[in-house]
């Protein structure tokens, strides 16, 4: 009986997105004009490149133009990673040797491991650095970061991440993009305010505070996702 | 033609992963089954011309979600069944 109602509900609500849907027409160009921008797509094309020097210009809206809501976005992670380690997070004292991985992997796992892993980090650290030149940012960096922290821990029974290292890097790099809003708000009067550019478009050092920010989130999220990993794979099966 | 196909194929893939994690009472084939509709969405993102909602997809949807799913199934109980059955006991 229960199926039933939720295919039924899951058939409204297909139904609802379809009707909706069908009043969008699919394909069409809809930015506006780009020369004198009467609509919020074109306005963030046009700035974008021309006031603050990003070649991304998704970029440009997650950490300027929509910048609260991505500090929004952090603290909600921030919130996630501090509860689960308040319920789950184990102290030295209590810790009755937790196998973190039951049986050894082979060895040829435990070399492609070996090799995958410090590439795997430079290509989330790649990623994150030219947030503003290319696709991803700081998220997809730090997630990157974290699956290879997560091959380590999964392949090597001993391989241990210093947590303390981790949650003060986490903690500082959160500070650091609250710091640099901060310094908007006083220098120029608004949170989160770009500085006049620096550098050109298209290098690497352009687009203001937008790579510094994208830094400092990558790091949390990356430190973030990996604590988060490492006390779940502690945890002892009751 | 030939990326319409494609693009038909895939969505068929996607459809039927989905179904497959509903239906499956083996959580771990259910929890691989929504690990190949990340990996179609990824796809299918990067296609749209949306690379990085389809970087985010692939490092968050495939590796992360997964993994964390399969250690909870790991502390847990494997087929949904007799979880079920447990949880009915303690409480």
């Amino acid at each position: 009986m229960r199926k039933y109602i939720a295919f039924l509900l899951i058939a409204i609500l297909g139904w609802t997105l379809a009707t909706t849907f069908k009043a969008i027409p699919f394909g069409a160009d809809r930015r506006g004009d780009l020369d004198h921008p009467d609509k919020v797509a074109a306005f963030y094309l046009k700035e974008s490149p021309e006031v603050l020097q990003t070649a991304n210009s998704i970029t440009a809206i997650v950490v300027n133009f929509r910048g609260f809501d991505t500090l929004g976005e952090v603290t909600v992670l921030f919130l996630a990673a501090t509860g689960l380690a308040s319920i789950l997070y184990r102290r030295k004292e209590e810790d009755v040797e937790v196998e973190r991985v039951r049986l050894p992997s082979s060895g040829l796992v435990r070399t492609g491991a070996k090799i995958l892993f410090p590439l795997m980090l430079l290509l989330g650290i790649y990623v994150f650095i030219h947030g503003h030149l290319t696709p991803g940012g700081g998220f997809q960096g730090g997630a990157i970061i974290a699956t290879g922290f997560l091959l380590m821990l999964i392949t090597y029974k001993h391989f241990e991440t210093n947590h303390n290292v981790m949650v003060w890097l986490e903690s500082l790099a959160g500070l650091a993009f609250v710091a640099v809003g901060l310094y908007g708000l006083f220098v120029y009067g608004s949170f989160l305010h770009n500085t006049k550019s620096v550098g050109t478009l298209n290098d690497l050092i352009s687009g203001g505070l937008i790579p510094l920010i994208y830094i400092f989130i990558g790091i949390k999220v990356g430190t973030e996702l990996t604590n988060i990993l490492y006390i779940l794979l502690k945890i002892k099966k009751s | 033609m030939a990326l319409i196909l494609f693009l038909i194929i895939m969505a068929i893939i996607l459809i039927a992963a989905a179904i497959y994690a509903v239906v499956q009472k083996d959580l771990l084939y259910a929890v691989l089954s929504t690990g190949i509709i990340s990996v179609v969405l990824s796809v299918f993102f990067y296609l749209l011309q949306a690379p990085d909602v389809a970087i985010t997809e692939a490092a968050i949807g495939i590796a992360l979600t997964t993994i964390i799913f399969i250690i909870t199934i790991r502390n847990t109980s494997r087929n949904e069944d007799e979880y079920r059955e447990d949880h009915i006991k303690k409480f």
